[in-house]
């Protein structure tokens, strides 16, 4: 079973974003600064202002690795991880599963687009290749 | 650096493998040993901390609590403390320094308590945290529903970066586990014993690409414990004090392990630069250095964050032979958490006090005056400096 993340009022829109296909990152609403993971104040100038935007659902591998161990007994064995600097929002890495691909195949520097898999209330970002 | 505090008595249970021994067995174990070690009794010890305290987040990691043990061994405390979040596993020898530094204790016992091998072996479940749990808060929710669930990952995508960008190979990494194996074959407290070569270290099953089987460290049952005492009340004891001469427990960045800006570098980079602003001290006065090594990609990171190398260079500077056996700057010498078993750092901090005093046996540092140990991978990290009075 994949544990889920709880919802708050700052990550909500995060997770559900997926239900109409957007990648919702926050923001603050004085200084623009992106914020990941989400938050109810703005680390750089403490504004408590936030807003959740989406952004293009795009960005460029920064990491990966790819999981050979089954941690938990429904997992299925191997799969890529990839950490990916998302476009439109600097400074913001989602880290995700990488779909639609051979794990073997996953590179640094490799373009992304984000699509989502929906469990229960939450829909998760998982990244599928460009090309 | 104020040298306020000392370590005076180090112990350490005999560590196993699905030893189905009661936690507490193997603490009262390591308590006798260090209590011996220092030349004191239970009524002096009028401290106590751990980290991260009784546990049940993931089967094994923390069964003992500061009640239990301060209940099971009878003692009346002036200070205790159990630190979830602070600097690493190194938190409660830091928090005993600064209790002791200001006269909240004498003496205080450090423990570290794991039956992670009996306890993940009962319940067939590895190392993750928040399994079993329907919801997760906080920074592994952002991780672990993704499907990254074990640090083997977190650490793996920094391992595959810092290749990306250093041309390190899975070689160099190799280099680490082997050369922590041979100080493990030198040391009886050690649970993996067998010779490990390069080609069994290529050959063992992917975890976490680029880390194989033997990049991680092996679950064990067994206690550690060390007695952090104030440096006048040291003087007293049974052993040479050992000074802490100076921490460092600086963070630059986000509680996270996907968000820092330059995944080749980690807390230990914060952590270590603080600790050197507050000696003389130069990485070049080192004699022995006991570096967590969670993960085998973790020695490089620390290697570089405190200053043995240049950013990018740890594979050089391991491949020429600087950290084993007879190298200029030996990492880990007793076999480290690779090969002598996850304490958490406890082990690699005994192990360097063993060396101060002389009594490494066949793998003794000639002349060991000074350690210095860094604990705690990604985003977290303490690390400090020990030398002979």
């Amino acid at each position: 079973m994949t544990p889920l993340p709880e919802l708050t009022a700052e990550n909500t829109a995060f997770w559900n974003g997926g239900a109409d296909g957007k990648l919702m990152i926050t923001f603050c609403s004085d200084c623009a600064a992106a914020i990941h993971p989400p938050q109810l104040v703005c680390p750089k100038c403490w504004c408590e202002t936030i807003e959740s935007k989406a952004v293009a659902g795009t960005g460029t591998v920064y990491s990966y690795t790819v999981n050979h161990q089954p941690w938990v007994p429904d997992m299925q064995v191997p799969f890529a991880l990839a950490v990916v600097d998302v476009d439109d929002a600097s400074g913001v890495r989602v880290t995700a599963e990488v779909v639609n691909a051979d794990p073997e195949t996953v590179t640094i520097g490799q373009r992304m687009r984000v699509t989502f898999r929906n469990l229960d209330d939450i829909w998760l970002p998982q990244w599928e290749p460009m090309i | 650096m104020t040298t306020k505090a000392a370590v005076t008595g180090v112990g350490m249970s005999q560590i196993g493998r699905r030893t189905e021994r009661p936690a507490m067995a193997h603490l009262v174990e390591a308590a006798k040993r260090a209590l011996h070690c220092a030349g004191l009794t239970k009524d002096d010890i009028d401290g106590i901390a751990t980290y991260p305290g009784k546990a049940d987040n993931s089967p094994g990691m923390s069964p003992l609590g500061t009640g239990e043990v301060r209940n099971a061994l009878g003692l009346k405390t002036r200070w205790h403390s159990a630190i979830p979040d602070g600097p690493s596993q190194m938190a409660p020898i830091m928090v005993a320094a600064m209790a002791v530094a200001t006269g909240q204790a004498r003496h205080v016992l450090c423990f570290r308590a794991l039956t992670e091998s009996s306890s993940q072996t009962a319940a067939q479940r590895a190392s993750i945290p928040g399994a079993g749990k329907a919801r997760l808060g906080g920074w592994l929710s952002n991780l672990v529903p993704a499907g990254a669930m074990s640090a083997s990952n977190w650490a793996g995508w920094m391992a595959m970066r810092y290749f990306h960008e250093f041309g390190m190979t899975r070689e160099h990494l190799g280099m680490v586990a082997i050369g922590e194996r041979a100080f493990a074959q030198l040391n009886p407290l050690a649970v993996m014993q067998t010779p490990l070569t390069m080609d069994d270290y290529l050959a063992a099953r992917m975890i976490s690409s680029p880390l194989g089987l033997f990049d991680c460290d092996v679950p064990i049952d067994g206690a550690c414990v060390v007695i952090v005492s104030a440096a006048d009340a040291a003087r007293d004891c049974a052993r040479e004090p050992l000074i802490i001469e100076a921490m460092g427990a600086a963070l630059g960045s986000q509680e996270t392990w996907d968000q820092r800006a330059d995944l080749t570098t980690m807390g230990a980079h914060d952590a270590s630069a603080d600790m050197w602003l507050r000696t003389d001290m130069k990485p070049e006065d080192i004699d022995v250095l006991a570096l967590y090594d969670g993960f085998s990609i973790f020695v490089p990171y620390w290697l570089e964050a405190l200053g043995f190398c240049g950013h990018g260079e740890a594979k050089d500077f391991i491949a020429e032979g600087n950290i084993g056996p007879g190298g200029r700057f030996p990492v880990n010498t007793g076999g480290g958490q690779l090969s002598g078993g996850r304490l958490h750092g406890f082990g690699l901090l005994h192990e360097a006090c063993t060396q101060l005093w002389g009594d490494g046996g066949g793998r003794q540092v000639a002349n060991a005056k000074t350690a210095v140990c860094g604990m705690g991978g990604g985003f977290i990290a303490g690390s400090m400096l020990l030398r002979r009075d």
